[in-house]
């Protein structure tokens, strides 16, 4: 499931963040503290996870403090799936 | 005459219980700070100026978050006599080591006397300031007193003069951070008074802001104008907005705001990335200007804001531009506030080939353009050519301006200062014509890149690209396209590289990204890696941006 969930979002980010569709992006890489995620993407992000997976991130939870990479991402969003 | 001192003194005299700020902090309840709790809380940073031997014209550097303490150092430095100068704090994606670099920079050509900071951050100042450096003296936020009494009408920032400087103002980037915007007491009150009177200010208003104060639009417009003219702030955290962008309309609804700026891209962004249900309640009915500014204004951006909001009541009316540059102190023109903005609905070939706006012609493809508005009364706009003679209406040329509120000079730069003017007239960079009397800007003469209302320069950037292994010097390009979802630019890096090789590409590639972002805070959307002599050259070697940005279009298809 997690892996899924992994893949998923890592395909969003690589396609609708960095204009790269076939980019690989591994699931312990930094995303918000390399700023591969800026700040302004990070509503999208928000808003995708909510219609998608159906799980709400408060904007107080878009920090690298709560996720930073997809590993932390996905097992935040199965948590609140649970 | 007054100055800066003298006005916030007299607020303090007249009305000290007035409200004069109100700062919404994420977790924290809405703090209002009245002219009295100002002045007592900038008193404090005056007395520790004062302990510290910091003099009266002597710059002093702030580098704080968004906060209380922030504004009370800012006015204290005032109240002491001193220069202030907002610098951007290190955001967690920015490379300390980078903005080390870049407070260098602006140390360096700046020489400030004194640097204010918060605890955390003083040994990364400490790192930053070499040998014989001319900062004397690091102030931390947590070790300065309340004040002790104080006589309001013996501080030392009453005896400026008016053709004293009261503030620098500093873009971004190592290039922006080395060319201080120097504006004296007088310029910011002739402009102040001038736009005043061009928005109407009156006593129903309150500006809400959550732009950066480090940024002209929102020091100027979203600071320094509210409290020195007694208009009630709102203001709101930038880095909040970015993650919650409809608490800008809440605060609107809650505190009735009437005026606020926003750049281009927050009229998409807020279109866009709000939710239903946090807009529940929302009225924005109160607001009666919501000015354009400070990145190219878009009829369609506007349009978009105005059918997502116009449930929430939104008036269509309320809809203005501005041009405005920190060289003027803020404003150069107002579009809107008394009815709508002009829209000049020109033909596109002409505009394209013959650089002229010519009236829309039947069955031709147009483009709308979106007025800045008429100059302020205390400004002159020209449109010239490359002889600097004077264009007719509708021809497009070189903005040039002058005013009774142009920058004194870049602080410590001669040489920028003197190829800034050209007999009086400040140069603006910006391309644009006039047409019965509005004044439309169409483009840059001017190499710089504007993201989300923040000025890039493109060599900075290029700087950055070049310090990946297998980049070379010399070989990368860096220039914005616009973006029409995002309603700002995307900045694209085309980069020569010796590898055919997929895997040593894309690792060049995720290194170019990290290293341009991390070492200017500016994301890259595109990094386009090409083989050797890709990138056109101009006959200098220099490198040529506009002909390399239309050549990426056309490879990837968009030219």
């Amino acid at each position: 499931m997690s892996e899924d969930l992994i893949k998923q979002l890592a395909s969003h980010i690589a396609a609708e963040v960095l204009h790269q569709p076939n980019r690989v992006l591994a699931p312990d890489q930094p995303l918000l503290s390399s700023g591969i995620v800026d700040s302004f993407s990070l509503v999208d992000l928000a808003m995708y996870i909510e219609d998608t997976f159906g799980v709400h991130l408060d904007d107080s939870e878009l920090n690298k403090e709560t996720f930073d990479t997809l590993a932390q991402l996905a097992s935040l969003i199965a948590s609140r799936q649970a | 005459m007054s100055n800066f001192s003298s006005l916030l003194v007299n607020s303090y005299n007249e009305c000290p219980e007035k409200t004069a700020i109100t700062v919404l902090l994420s977790g924290k309840t809405d703090q209002p700070v009245t002219y009295r709790q100002l002045i007592e809380g900038a008193a404090a940073w005056d007395q520790a100026l004062t302990r510290s031997g910091i003099l009266p014209g002597e710059v002093v550097v702030l580098i704080q978050q968004h906060s209380l303490e922030l504004i009370f150092a800012y006015w204290g430095i005032v109240l002491h006599g001193s220069i202030p100068s907002i610098m951007p704090f290190l955001t967690e994606k920015l490379l300390p080591e980078r903005y080390r670099a870049d407070l260098s920079a602006l140390v360096g050509i700046t020489r400030p006397e004194a640097i204010i900071t918060y605890r955390e951050f003083e040994p990364e100042v400490r790192a930053a300031l070499g040998e014989g450096s001319s900062v004397r003296r690091i102030l931390v936020s947590d070790e300065v007193q309340p004040a002790e009494k104080f006589d309001p009408n013996s501080f030392g920032g009453l005896q400026r003069k008016n053709d004293d400087i009261v503030l620098l103002q500093h873009s971004s980037g190592t290039t922006g951070l080395q060319k201080g915007v120097a504006l004296s007491h007088q310029a910011v009150i002739n402009q102040l008074n001038t736009y005043a009177n061009t928005l109407k200010l009156n006593e129903q208003d309150v500006i809400v802001s959550w732009l950066p104060l480090y940024h002209d639009m929102g020091l100027i417009a979203g600071f320094l104008m509210p409290v020195l003219l007694r208009v009630p702030l709102v203001l709101l955290s930038p880095f909040e907005w970015v993650r919650a962008p409809y608490k800008l309309m809440q605060a609107v609804t809650h505190y009735r705001g009437t005026l606020s700026w926003l750049p281009n891209f927050a009229y998409n962004f807020c279109a866009q990335k709000i939710r239903d249900r946090d807009l529940e309640g929302v009225d924005l009915s109160s607001w009666r200007a919501v000015s354009n500014c400070s990145e190219p204004m878009r009829y369609e951006s506007q349009q978009a804001f105005v059918k997502r909001f116009a449930a929430n009541g939104l008036n269509p009316a309320a809809m203005c531009t501005c041009y405005a540059m920190a060289e003027n102190v803020f404003a150069v023109t107002e579009g809107g506030i008394d009815g709508l903005v002009a829209v000049d609905e020109i033909d596109r070939e002409s505009m394209q080939v013959e650089r002229k706006a010519v009236p829309a012609q039947p069955n031709r493809p147009t483009i709308r353009m979106l007025s800045a508005g008429q100059p302020l009364t205390n400004t002159r706009v020209r449109v010239l050519d490359e002889n600097h003679r004077e264009l007719p209406d509708r021809m497009v040329g070189e903005l040039a301006l002058h005013s009774d509120c142009m920058l004194s000079e870049y602080y410590h730069r001669p040489d920028a200062t003197e190829k800034a003017f050209h007999e009086g007239w400040y140069m603006t960079g910006d391309f644009g014509y006039k047409a019965d009397g509005q004044v439309y800007v169409a483009g840059r003469k001017k190499e710089l890149i504007i993201v989300g209302g923040k000025n890039v320069y493109p060599m900075d950037l290029e700087e950055l690209a070049m310090e990946v292994p297998g980049v070379h010097a010399g070989r990368v390009v860096a220039f914005g396209l616009f973006n029409e979802t995002a309603g700002t630019e995307d900045v694209v890096i085309v980069a020569e590289v010796d590898t055919q090789n997929e895997t040593q590409r894309e690792q060049i590639s995720d290194a170019i990204r990290q290293t341009v972002t991390r070492g200017s805070a500016v994301a890259l959307r595109y990094v386009h890696l090409v083989d050797k002599k890709w990138l056109i050259k101009t006959s200098s070697g220099k490198n040529a941006r506009l002909a390399n940005k239309e050549k990426f279009l056309k490879e990837i298809g968009q030219g």
